[in-house]
């Protein structure tokens, strides 16, 4: 079951953002997206996961055979499209574990969980993001630090194992041991199945995931699609020497 | 949490005096109470009061209120039992409904429950007893332990404090009279249920808490209602002593039906090193007006009043607290948190008084106000006096609306508009809702979720 994007047009508050993309993500597989700022890297990432500010004017987002452009959010991420945000919120008085356990109950939808498994996996997983198991009972991304903030994400998706994930920037502002684990819980997912669009303006990722295609943003559209070599080539080059 | 004890209530009333307010009235329920002629005079006294003092104006809209067309006691058929076995069967059905039962198997140590205007039911561990504790109801307490009430009854909080404080002077019917001796512990809370449930009858319940030097005792009320259409006051009373060194926690979480017109007058006075602490739910009731207040009267007292507001349609919830300082090195902390939604509305008064000879007290006033959507209101009135440069005063106060980053974040997550909604709104009253104890806070969570269905535009 693909992700599928086609010919998609996005603007924000009446001005127009993306100018069409496409692209076709199949599970198992890693697509970067790279781009300058202001390419319309982050408007696509909201316009995927539903942000009611981002209007889609064209085309067309579906999952499998379901399409999901016109659901609202929390529909599309239980079907299983998760996104992970580049500043995520805080949430005061909402602790970490309560959170998840909510949100997984939730995506259960009438099957009954399984507490005591839930809660050990909660542990776990905390603890292999290196967050330690008091981080549960911590208000979400509330004074969190930015590696902190990135870990959270990275412990609900895995949480919430979900088909798809585009990930804004997730690799922003970390120290290259934070950078290690997530890159290595994003591989045992992708491995799982799950499709992954990581959104980033770094190759330093690359050197723990490979990417198995590349794309370049500019001006809210697909500048030039292709394998990693792409990625190396923009960081030798900048966005503005590359050519098609 | 209220609308499945719709259905409740009991009929076969024993006495029911004639509505409104009079002389006779108020002899009657005196005699009823087969109180001596001392408590009889205070209530005249404080009927008298009653009528010389004015509805007051500065906050809630009162003008509604006809102290004519209401009942202001009735005696149920049956008294109190000391055990759940003793207690008939109608009653006990009705307390299935209010969860009293279950409550009692988790935790209870003693339960003190208002059957309308009466208390019915009641136990005390022999553990309590044997401690020396005291918890009956307030009029056992006039019967028993005259010289005790005599000497705190309405020394806290006088007849004359206001219209409402007179009127229950006049006309109160139940509550709690406790007394802690020196030293003594009290490490489960004492639990009281009230509830409305004869139409047009009003609640006047007295309570009375002493805890004497070096002793703990938290009392929980936890207030629910059914639904009817004709207004009726709740017109409570609750005033506590804490002794040198003593600690008192004072948990409330009521939810009277919508047309209730919630009038507390709660007060505290702490001696030398005691500590108060009021945490306070207010949802339901039309309007509610109370701001808990603590008097620190020793050296290093120290007050709280955390107190927590739900104001949805046609509702007005006025409340906050105040503190006096009346003696150096005391400290208080007002937290008060509010949620107005669908139209309702939440005002918070603070009321913060350091006197002139007081030195080195501290106080913190922080207000935080949620409002969900453009119909609704909240609005903020703190005052807060200080003399002398010795004496350390914060006060801060947000007003936030629900913001769309979260409720995205929220859904981006598989919670739907309006989990997204009540997750941030728990999150909101957390502070708060943490000082509850455990099962109370699930229902609040639940009331809470009820309560705004729909609110999500």
């Amino acid at each position: 079951m693909d992700l599928k994007i086609s010919n998609l047009e996005v603007s924000i508050e009446g001005k127009k953002i993306i100018h069409g993309i496409s692209l076709s993500v199949a599970p198992g597989e890693v697509h970067a997206i790279m781009g300058p700022n202001g390419s319309g890297k982050s408007t696509f990432a909201f316009a995927v996961a539903g942000h009611p500010q981002y209007k889609v004017n064209r085309g067309k987002i579906t999952l499998g055979k379901k399409t999901l452009t016109s659901l609202a959010p929390h529909e599309r991420a239980r079907k299983g499209i998760f996104l992970g945000f580049q500043n995520p919120v805080a949430i005061p008085g909402v602790a970490v574990g309560n959170f998840l356990r909510t949100a997984k109950y939730s995506s259960l939808s009438g099957r009954k969980p399984d507490v005591m498994k839930l809660q050990k996996e909660l542990i776990k997983t905390s603890q292999r993001l290196n967050l330690g198991v008091e981080f549960l009972d911590r208000f979400l991304n509330d004074g969190f630090s930015g590696g902190e903030r990135k870990k959270a994400e990275m412990l609900q998706l895995i949480t919430l194992a979900p088909k798809f994930a585009i990930l804004d920037e997730i690799d922003t502002g970390l120290d290259v041991d934070a950078l290690k684990i997530i890159a290595n819980g994003l591989k045992n997912e992708v491995k799982r199945g799950m499709g992954l669009v990581l959104i980033t303006h770094y190759c330093r990722i690359f050197n723990y995931i490979k990417p198995d295609c590349v794309h370049i943003l500019k001006g809210g559209r697909i500048f030039k699609s292709g394998g990693f070599s792409i990625a190396q080539e923009v960081e030798k080059r900048g966005y503005e020497k590359l050519t098609l | 949490m209220p609308r499945r004890w719709k259905r409740g209530g009991m009929k076969n009333s024993l006495f029911k005096a004639k509505k409104g307010l009079s002389k006779r009235v108020v002899e009657q329920i005196s005699w009823h109470k087969k109180e001596s002629s001392w408590m009889r005079k205070l209530r005249l006294k404080a009927l008298g009061i009653f009528k010389t003092k004015t509805v007051p104006t500065w906050g809630g809209d009162l003008s509604q209120i006809d102290f004519d067309d209401i009942y202001y006691y009735l005696k149920p058929a049956k008294q109190e039992f000391d055990s759940w076995d003793k207690v008939p069967r109608e009653i006990k059905r009705t307390y299935e409904k209010l969860g009293v039962p279950q409550a009692e198997r988790g935790f209870l140590s003693g339960v003190k429950a208002q059957w309308d205007s009466e208390v019915v039911y009641g136990s005390i561990l022999k553990k309590l007893k044997r401690k020396g504790v005291i918890f009956l109801s307030m009029e056992e307490g006039v019967l028993k332990y005259p010289d005790l009430v005599k000497e705190y009854f309405g020394k806290i909080i006088p007849a004359s404090d206001n219209k409402f404080a007179a009127l229950n002077g006049a006309v109160w019917s139940g509550g709690s009279f406790i007394y802690v001796p020196r030293g003594v512990k009290v490490d489960l809370p004492l639990q009281a249920y009230f509830r409305i449930n004869a139409q047009k009858i009003g609640q006047f319940e007295r309570t009375l808490i002493i805890a004497d030097e070096g002793s703990f005792v938290h009392y929980l009320e936890g207030c629910t209602s059914p639904i009817y259409t004709s207004n009726s006051i709740h017109a409570g009373v609750v005033e506590i002593i804490v002794k040198r060194n003593a600690r008192v926690r004072y948990t409330t979480i009521q939810n009277w039906s919508k047309n209730v017109y919630n009038l507390v007058t709660k007060r505290a006075r702490v001696e030398e090193e005691g500590i108060m602490e009021w945490v306070d739910f207010n949802g339901g009731s039309a309007l509610t007006m109370k701001y808990p207040s603590v008097y620190l009267v020793g050296k290093k007292a120290r007050g709280e009043v955390l107190s927590l507001a739900l104001a949805g349609a046609n509702q007005h919830q006025d409340t906050g607290g105040k503190v006096l300082h009346l003696a150096s090195e005391t400290s208080s902390r007002i937290v008060s948190k509010s949620v107005s939604f669908k139209g309702g509305r939440t005002s918070f008064r603070g009321l913060v008084k350091i006197m002139g000879d007081a030195t080195n007290c501290k106080t913190s006033v922080v207000c935080d106000a949620l409002i969900l959507d453009n119909l609704s209101r909240s609005d903020t009135y703190p005052l807060i006096s200080a003399c002398g440069d010795s004496n350390k005063v914060e006060h801060e106060a947000f007003v936030s609306k629900l913001s769309k980053e979260q409720l995205f974040y929220l859904q981006s997550r598989g919670f739907s508009p309006a989990d997204s909604e009540v997750m941030i709104i728990n999150g909101f009253i957390e502070p708060i809702a943490k000082e509850i104890p455990f099962e109370y806070a699930i229902e609040l969570n639940r009331l809470i979720k009820l309560e705004m269905e729909g609110a999500v535009g």
